[in-house]
């Protein structure tokens, strides 16, 4: 894994925590959305927030799409779940929601779990074998 | 009411996920690593081979019904339970998902994650 790996690791975090918080501030604006009032879905289109939280989810797709070419999804979702805790940070301190102790503890064990597979390999699917390091290749032909 | 509407419009974005994931997830592995094909033949080309692979336009279809419903569960729902809650139980999903569909090897250290993340879960219930 290099930095550059890294970098677009984080920028799908926190695109995606940004992108979520900001829909979630312009929805809140928009009141109940029902299935009887679907158009009040494209009105929502108009609102400034909305409008960038789907900017954010934009550039949230573009790293993760890049994130997939070269990781197994299963290494990708856990190794981007730090963005939970960002968003909780968010939802408290600037949308002013109640986020319960037994959320935190929740968001918590989340962190814990998927961080435990950020630890291990990117790559296992069969359709695509890494390469050996060639330290490792070379013990292996000792063998 | 309300509570049920969130968690009904949660199972629709977790499915919906799933099965983006998983099809977004086969054609960026068809693509191949786009940090060295852009080096190789340019932002435009990536951006071309992209666009044509079918897996990627069905699962873009996908996620834009997730899409849609995450915005009904955020006018239903506080955004601190509505987007960990589809996040965590899509990725549970996942787990299952790709160790069938993508033949990915999830081990031990996967399956105690998911674990983890589904308790995480549950005390976002609470």
């Amino acid at each position: 894994m290099t930095f550059r790996k890294y970098l677009v690791l984080a920028g799908v975090s926190v695109f995606a925590s940004i992108g979520d918080a900001m829909l979630s501030r312009g929805m809140k604006d928009m009141g109940g959305v029902s299935l009887s009032r679907l158009h009040t879905l494209l009105a929502a289109l108009r609102d400034p927030w909305i409008v960038g939280g789907i900017l954010f989810l934009l550039a949230f797709f573009a790293t993760y799409m890049t994130a997939l070419s070269w990781a197994d999804l299963t290494y990708v979702l856990p190794a981007t779940s730090l963005g939970y805790v960002l968003l909780a940070l968010i939802a408290k301190f600037v949308l002013h929601e109640q986020v319960t102790t037994l959320r935190w503890v929740g968001i918590f064990l989340i962190a814990v779990g998927v961080s435990a597979v950020a630890s291990g390999p990117e790559l296992t699917s069969h359709a695509h074998p890494r390469e050996p390091e060639p330290e490792l290749a070379a013990l292996q032909e000792e063998r | 009411m309300r509570h049920a509407y969130t968690w009904g419009a949660i199972l629709v974005i977790v499915i919906a996920s799933v099965t983006g994931d998983v099809l977004l997830s086969r054609a960026m592995k068809q693509v191949g690593d786009v940090d060295e094909l852009r080096k190789r033949s340019g932002l435009f080309a990536v951006i071309g081979r992209v666009l044509q692979n079918s897996y990627f336009l069905l699962g873009i279809g996908a996620m834009a019904v997730a899409f849609f419903s995450l915005l009904f569960a955020l006018s239903w729902g506080d955004v601190s339970l509505v987007a960990p809650a589809s996040a965590s139980l899509t990725f549970v999903g996942n787990a299952a998902a790709a160790k069938f569909f993508l033949h990915e090897r999830v081990d031990r250290r996967r399956l105690m994650a998911a674990a983890l993340v589904a308790c995480g879960v549950a005390f976002l219930a609470g």
